[in-house]
């Protein structure tokens, strides 16, 4: 996408497209960056509505409560200030000012994100600054605190530590996008110099896909999985034809491309993206490298679900999304192949089909560059999930030999540990509420801070719900948020990981809803169902839990605690080991 | 390639850069007489026709032009 489409994109309609409202601040002249993100916003199913600051009106924007910021009301306040102008001020100092320039700098932004997290609740993406090495000391500048360098590379650092302590403070690494596209692709001197543009035109792309990469991954659509094709893609060479020796990986031919592939690919598994194999082969045969070969660096530990056989890839993929249950549009597909490529593509838009290049060794510079697999999040839980995954499917395979459900319910020795938030869960907490689209009632997105505060309030009572059984342990799998309201207990929030969908686990959850209402003296349980494009799952869910629908309200409905009987489940209630 | 050429290669790269098929430039045409030719677009146009003709251009070139025409004696000297 070139900047000249991503401009005719902004005639097109947006009407039908999910509204996000964001702010752009700026120190330089904004306004194409402006258009090339909400152009871009087009591509990926976004109608950005998008409040530019006038030039250089950051501060003011910010303090003045008053300001068009405030009355905007954005979700996203996107900061940028440009090494260039930063260079000018940085110029302006005596020298003994200058090896504070860094720390006064961290305090400004520091200060910006406080008056935005108080004021506006706004999610908040900085820039980062683009390494100037201005040339004024050499290779010195390196050894002196009071060069520039010096201090713009410690203002890159002090952000990442500022972010670390600040969930709603997203970093956009300009300084990395700048590295790795190179100087003069990045900025176009003739345009900066008669309009203060600090970006060149091919440029604004790149970036526009990169505060998109983290605002989506903010609003929960990030990539879950990575499927792999194998000949040619995990090695070189194929297994069929050329055997276990011959097969290029490790120091055999380009081998090395395709080990370092494989590294990557496998930190992406530790992170938490969920590893499946589709490949045309016969499953014993494709299986060998991955048991044999000594320089494999997958294992079939690995691998979370492994489909090779001689049917179309494209009903290969249907059957592992049905597995993992994860939306398509959560997937990517890697392949070799531009055929297999065109054919998955074809049949299942939503998943993503990086075109790879041709040439082997060009593949991870290619993917790392694609940035496919952004994230607003990282917990523990995460790194577990392919364990998960692969208990998954045992599961499935035990369930074929039972002949009734009940029976197979009562064989998984299901325990649950109920509780409150702490401040082990909350992470975890806020995460479930911002990833699950399906299993969820009303689709509300908490931050950390937020799940913090209902934690903390009187007017709530929140859930938590692990599930474990012979197989392994789920982990927290579900949250309720039950708000006290006059006339009865309103369902705030009720989330649940459809990992563990016909366990009996939503009418495990009721009973405790019933308890905690019966408990707090309330005689009625209000529900709401919001619908959304993903989560139609649950569109009965109340009425199957027997709430009745209120009037004419749509979505709305309500469960008397006094006339009801409790659900029989097969999962014990636990304690937490910590309390055991 | 002769004045009249060029203009008509310039004349495609504005049709395609404006996106509006509608644009028919002559060499005393200005910003003015077209719709959209703004100070933000004015850069695309630049950035749009230094890479077709595969030239670049200086910066005190590009502010001497008063019009179309003066843009493409300055594309003539280049290519």
């Amino acid at each position: 996408m070139n900047f000249n489409q991503l401009t005719k994109n902004l005639k097109k309609d947006f009407s039908p497209l999910k509204k996000v409202k964001i702010a752009l601040l700026g120190d330089s002249a904004t306004q194409m960056l402006a258009k090339a993100v909400v152009g871009y916003g087009y591509e990926i199913g976004i109608h950005f509505d998008l409040f530019e600051a006038d030039y250089d009106q950051i501060d003011r924007q910010i303090f003045d409560a008053n300001s068009e910021l405030h009355a905007f009301k954005p979700e996203f306040v996107i900061i940028f200030q440009s090494a260039n102008k930063l260079l000018k001020k940085f110029y302006s100092l005596d020298n003994p000012d200058r090896v504070h320039f860094s720390d006064t700098l961290l305090g400004e932004i520091s200060g910006r994100f406080k008056t935005l997290q108080e004021s506006l609740a706004a999610k908040v993406i900085i820039f980062n600054f683009i390494e100037i090495n201005d040339s004024v000391f050499g290779n010195f500048a390196n050894k002196i605190n009071e060069s520039f360098l010096f201090q713009i590379r410690k203002s890159n650092f002090e952000l990442m530590n500022l972010s670390q302590t600040h969930k709603d403070l997203f970093v956009c690494d300009i300084s990395a996008l700048h590295n790795s596209w190179g100087s003069s692709y990045c900025t176009d001197m003739k345009t900066y110099i008669s309009a203060d543009m600090v970006f060149s035109i091919d440029f604004l792309p790149v970036v526009a896909k990169n505060i998109c990469d983290i605002i989506q991954s903010i609003l929960g659509t990030f990539k879950k999985c990575l499927i792999l094709d194998l000949d040619n893609t995990l090695w070189g060479g194929i297994i069929g034809d050329d055997g276990l020796e011959n097969i290029q990986i490790g120091d055999l031919g380009i081998g090395k491309a395709f080990t370092e592939l494989q590294l990557w690919i496998k930190q992406l598994q530790k992170r938490g993206i969920i590893l499946a194999v589709c490949s045309k082969n016969t499953e014993s045969i494709a299986k060998e490298p991955f048991e044999k070969h000594p320089e494999m660096k997958l294992r079939l530990d690995d691998i979370a679900v492994f489909v090779a056989n001689w049917e179309n890839k494209v009903d290969n993929i249907r059957h592992i999304q049905s597995v993992l249950n994860i939306g398509f549009d959560s997937m990517v597909f890697l392949d070799d192949n531009p055929f297999e490529r065109n054919m998955v593509k074809t049949n299942i838009p939503e998943i993503a089909v990086p075109e790879l290049p041709e040439d082997p060794v060009e593949y991870l510079p290619f993917l790392r560059a694609a940035n496919l697999f952004e994230t607003a999040s990282f917990t523990e839980n995460d790194e577990k999930r392919t364990r998960q995954y692969q208990q998954e499917s045992l599961r499935a395979t035990v369930q074929k030999s039972f002949s009734n459900e009940d029976e197979f319910l009562a064989s998984l020795n299901m325990g649950s540990v109920i509780q409150p938030f702490n401040k082990f869960n909350i992470p975890r907490v806020a995460q479930l509420t911002q990833r699950s689209n399906q299993f969820n009632l009303r689709t509300i997105r908490y931050t950390e801070n937020e799940i913090r505060a209902i934690a903390d309030s009187a007017e709530y009572c929140p859930l938590t719900f692990t599930l474990e059984d012979r197989f392994g342990d789920y982990g927290l799998i579900s949250v309720v948020i039950l708000k006290k309201k006059n006339d009865g207990l309103f369902i705030d929030t009720w989330i649940m990981s459809c990992r563990v969908l016909k366990r009996g686990m939503e009418r495990f959850v009721l009973n405790e809803i019933v308890a905690t209402a019966n408990r707090s003296g309330y005689a009625s349980i209000q529900g709401e169902y919001i619908p959304t494009a993903k989560n139609a799952m649950v569109k009965d869910h109340y009425k199957t839990l027997g709430f009745k629908n209120i009037g004419d309200q749509n979505g709305l409905w309500i469960l008397s605690t006094e006339t009801f009987g409790a659900f029989k489940t097969f999962i014990t209630p636990k304690l937490d080991k910590g309390e055991a | 390639m002769d004045k009249s050429e060029i203009l008509k290669q310039v004349n495609r790269v504005f049709i395609d850069v404006l996106d509006n098929e509608d644009i028919v430039l002559r060499s005393e045409t200005t910003a003015s007489d077209v719709e959209d030719w703004d100070s933000l677009t004015h850069i695309q146009l630049v950035v749009a026709i230094e890479k077709y003709f595969k030239i670049k251009f200086v910066s005190s070139e590009i502010q001497a032009w008063k019009n179309v025409g003066d843009m493409c004696d300055a594309i003539e000297k280049r290519i």
